[in-house]
């Protein structure tokens, strides 16, 4: 059930990124709050938009308070009334971590501002579903849901710290900070039915930069994707002269030298998916960066013989990006053009700098198949 | 969220609750309307916390964003909300799932007393309706007044009515006029509904010659008795007269939205969206005027109820936690929670010893005045008395003493332009009680009129701003002006003080400017 102020929720964050009612961006501001996730201190980013009115300076105004103090002490923050509701985060000092926005709303914005259209999926639609299991304890919840034994066990915990425990009296009353609740924790039961298999050549041509400018570039790839299938696989494969598959870490990583023969990466995601991902029930979006330097015109032919019989009809895209190197001839964006300019399946891209990896998304995934 | 949150009505075991706790309220005295209570989950707490607790508002971004406030402190545990009520006959109250019992029974009796000040405070008759859902005019409301706030379903037509205006002229133009309305939303007049200001006479449309009246003389005097100069000056004078006299208001309005509903060339729609943001700032108003009291008075009760009547004692450790943490004063806040309730407890307490009037006041002997009691058991009766009759700042004014001020360490707070913080600048009563009294003031809004609605014979709107040593805020103020201009649809001018220099604010629509004020 949706409720009735997401409608003006969303109003909200339209204005806060900008999109709508550009006459109120004066008058946002970022506050935040400092909460806990786990035993990380996060800072929690809340917008906030004054709308203003007459009032009074606020430097002038200053206000009332209650406590200790010397005249002349500082006095935290601005003077206003609290409402003695709720406590804050307790112990400062320790690193705080920024949650901003979630990856569903970046692949929002993402797909707004490139004005990608929504992917229709094929196969037996995306299942997925999540299930909620208490498996999870937390130090905030109702009372119904108190774990008495680790509670006690804090409790337990802080009397004998504090020294108060007396074990001729073992009694223990458990103070708000040693309670501990369930929670939930979400599993998604993996029903993923979108791959991405990347490919990436690694040869000596490939330098940071242009690897740094693939991370990137599949960095909202993936975004995009999660967005649009619940549950997405990804695969990596990095070839020089032979391909294998490596974890992404790896993939993003690692320099090889050798030289370049591009259908042995083909070649191993031709295998990838005939033996894992049955085109009917699968989306498959191989995505190859390469600086476009291949070996030869021989194994150039070959990658499009394997591309013709073996990967086109199994995938919903092929996508190639040429990222710009000093080294390479960048033959290879011309000679996919030359045999597949016509065919909707494979989409090429140049990849000039950073600059450009927006456009080169839009290329990508612009088709929305 | 689960679908079997959708009904929210409470479980069998709390309307048994809600019965004892009716029941007990009654016994000490409180008189409420009858009390509904649902049953909410957080996230639907949320939603109708963020609509200023009701469910069917005019939609508007800002509840998005106070919802979006409020969801993510709940959901990183920093706080929740307990309860909610709302000033309503019958009187409408959240409970939020999953609290334990004994929060629950706290909420409760917090409710009762809520509704209690509800039906009794002055300030709250203000929102009384009449029987076609309109402001009742309270002066002319005749003896067999019978209060009725059916504001939920007056706030739904609110909503219902915005929507429709959305509906023909899209959500961008009414959410800017929206926007603007709200900028003007504290210009209201807190008493109006109190006593009626002079009436506005209607001004005749063709004025008659001004005629000057002349000495009595023989024809060929009369050049010297009534000089032609003499007789001009007269007629100037007696034109400029007439002049002021024809101002319009003839006095200051403090009502500026009721000002502008009724001349500012609005069109239709606009004055329907104006009329709504100006009946719903009126019904909330009372509740700013009111809070220090009226959570006090709450508290007082919940205080009172739970710990004598209502809590197990299994429960009372608990209770004692969670009521420490609404009372907590930490970081050198005031609590308007703690505030109130020690207030009522001071007044009490005063007046079942018999620490009021004249020989009290003038007694000097500090050793007598510790010991004194009169055994007068009045307390209980003079508390309701002032939670029918008072306000926060007669209140505060009233009964804010020297020794409770200094029993609770209340210090004034101001800003130190040397050290670019702010500093505790005193802990003397009379600086502090004054401090606290000029922040409750007209809720902390400054107080602006209109003054004349053809400044400089142009259209112009004039408003002035009764200056009492703090400054406007200089960008804010000139965005509430653009906002002025909008509805008014000419140049907007303010009268006020800057650095201590008479100042007249100008906005055209286009430009803000601001020159020094010659004479006033």
């Amino acid at each position: 059930m949706s409720l009735k102020i997401d409608q003006d929720h969303t109003r909200f964050r339209n204005i806060v990124r900008g999109k709508i009612r550009e006459n109120l961006r004066d008058y946002i501001s970022q506050g935040e709050m400092i909460g806990r996730k786990g035993n990380d201190q996060v800072s929690i980013p809340i917008p906030h938009i004054d709308i203003p009115r007459f009032t009074f300076g606020s430097k002038g105004q200053g206000g009332v308070g209650q406590g200790d103090g010397e005249v002349g002490d500082a006095v935290g923050g601005e003077p206003e009334q609290g409402d003695g509701q709720g406590e804050a985060g307790k112990d400062p000092g320790q690193h705080v971590l920024e949650v901003d926005v979630s990856l569903d709303e970046l692949a929002e914005i993402l797909g707004e501002e490139l004005e990608l259209p929504a992917i229709e999926p094929k196969g037996q639609s995306q299942i997925s579903t999540a299930k909620e299991r208490y498996t999870g304890i937390r130090r905030v919840g109702p009372e119904s849901l108190k774990h008495f034994k680790r509670t006690y066990r804090e409790a337990l915990r802080r009397s004998i710290a504090s020294g108060t425990y007396d074990p001729k009296r073992p009694i223990i009353v458990p103070q708000k900070d040693d309670k501990r609740f369930r929670s939930w924790n979400v599993d998604n039961e993996p029903v993923a039915n979108a791959v991405i298999i990347y490919m990436m050549d690694v040869s000596g041509s490939m330098g940071d930069e242009q690897k740094e400018i693939v991370r990137i570039e599949s960095f909202w790839i993936d975004t995009w994707l999660q967005k649009q299938y619940r549950g997405v696989e990804s695969r990596y494969i990095i070839h020089d002269a032979v391909a294998r598959e490596v974890d992404r870490d790896t993939f993003f990583h690692t320099r090889e030298s050798g030289g370049t023969m591009i259908s042995s990466a083909y070649k191993l995601c031709a295998q990838m998916i005939v033996d894992e991902y049955p085109s009917e029930e699968w989306n498959i979006y191989p995505f190859h960066f390469s600086d476009g330097d291949n070996w030869s015109m021989d194994d150039t032919l070959q990658c499009v013989e394997l591309m013709k019989n073996q990967l086109l009809d199994r995938i919903n895209m092929f996508a190639y990006g040429q990222v710009e190197s000093p080294y390479g001839s960048g033959q290879f964006i011309k000679d996919l053009t030359e045999h597949f300019g016509e065919d909707p399946r494979v989409v090429t891209s140049e990849i000039r700098d950073k600059e450009a990896i927006m456009g080169s998304i839009k290329d990508f995934l612009g088709k929305g198949n | 969220m689960p679908q079997f949150a959708r009904k929210t009505g409470i479980p069998r075991y709390l309307r048994k609750w809600q019965a004892t706790v009716e029941k007990v309220a009654r016994g000490y005295g409180l008189d409420f309307f009858p009390v509904v209570f649902e049953m909410l989950t957080y996230d639907q707490m949320n939603e109708v916390a963020a609509y200023g607790g009701f469910p069917t508002r005019y939609p508007h971004w800002r509840f998005g964003m106070d919802y979006e406030r409020l969801s993510k402190s709940y959901e990183y545990g920093l706080s929740k909300i307990y309860e909610m009520v709302i000033n309503n006959n019958p009187s409408f109250a959240y409970l939020l799932e999953g609290n334990s019992l004994t929060d629950q029974k706290m909420v409760m009796c917090h409710v009762y007393g809520h509704v209690d000040f509800f039906k009794h405070n002055f300030a709250f008759r203000s929102t009384d309706l009449d029987k076609r859902g309109r402001i009742v005019d309270l002066d002319s409301a005749g003896a067999d007044y019978k209060p009725n706030r059916k504001w939920v379903d007056k706030m739904a037509n609110h909503g219902a009515a915005v929507r429709r205006v959305i509906d023909r002229r899209g959500i961008e133009a009414v959410e800017q006029l929206i926007d603007h309305c709200l900028s003007l939303e504290n210009l209201i007049d807190p008493w109006s509904r109190f006593f009626v200001r002079d009436a506005q006479e209607p001004i005749s449309e063709e004025p008659s010659e001004i005629e000057v009246p002349r000495l009595r003389a023989k024809e060929y005097m009369d050049s010297f008795i009534n000089p032609e100069e003499y007789i001009a000056q007269q007629k100037e004078r007696l034109e400029k007269a007439r002049e002021a006299q024809r101002k319009f208001p003839a006095n200051s309005e403090r009502d500026v939205l009721r000002f502008l509903l009724e001349h500012a060339p609005l069109e239709k729609w606009e004055r329907r969206v104006l009329a709504v943001i100006r009946e719903e700032a009126y019904y909330f108003y009372p509740q700013m005027q009111t809070k220090i009291m009226n959570e006090g008075w709450a508290s007082y009760w919940h205080s009172k109820m739970m710990t004598q009547d209502v809590c197990d004692w299994s429960e009372i450790i608990e209770y004692a936690d969670n009521n420490a943490g609404v009372m907590s004063t930490s970081g050198g806040r005031l609590n308007p929670y703690k505030l109130g309730v020690e207030l009522y407890r001071s007044v009490e307490e005063r007046w079942n010893r018999g620490q009021f009037g004249r020989e009290w006041e003038q007694c000097n002997d500090l050793d007598e005045k510790s010991h004194w009691d009169r055994r007068l058991g009045l307390g209980r009766q003079k508390i309701f008395e002032v939670r029918s009759l008072y306000n926060d700042v007669t209140f505060i004014d009233e009964f804010l003493t020297p020794d409770f001020a200094a029993e609770h360490k209340l210090f004034s707070i101001d800003w130190s332009s040397r050290h670019e913080r702010y500093e505790i600048s005193s802990r003397e009563f009379v600086k502090v009680k004054q401090k606290l009294l000029s922040q409750l003031t007209n809720a902390g809004n400054p107080v602006i009129t209109v003054e004349d609605a053809n400044h400089e014979n142009r259209g112009e709107l004039l408003l002035g701003h009764a200056h009492e040593g703090v400054d406007l805020r200089d960008d804010y103020a000139r965005h509430a002006m653009a906002a002025l201009v909008r509805l008014w649809k000419r140049p907007v001018c303010l009268l006020t003080v800057l650095d201590d220099k008479k100042t007249m604010l100008r906005h055209d629509g286009k430009e803000f400017t601001s020159s020094e004020a010659g004479e006033g």
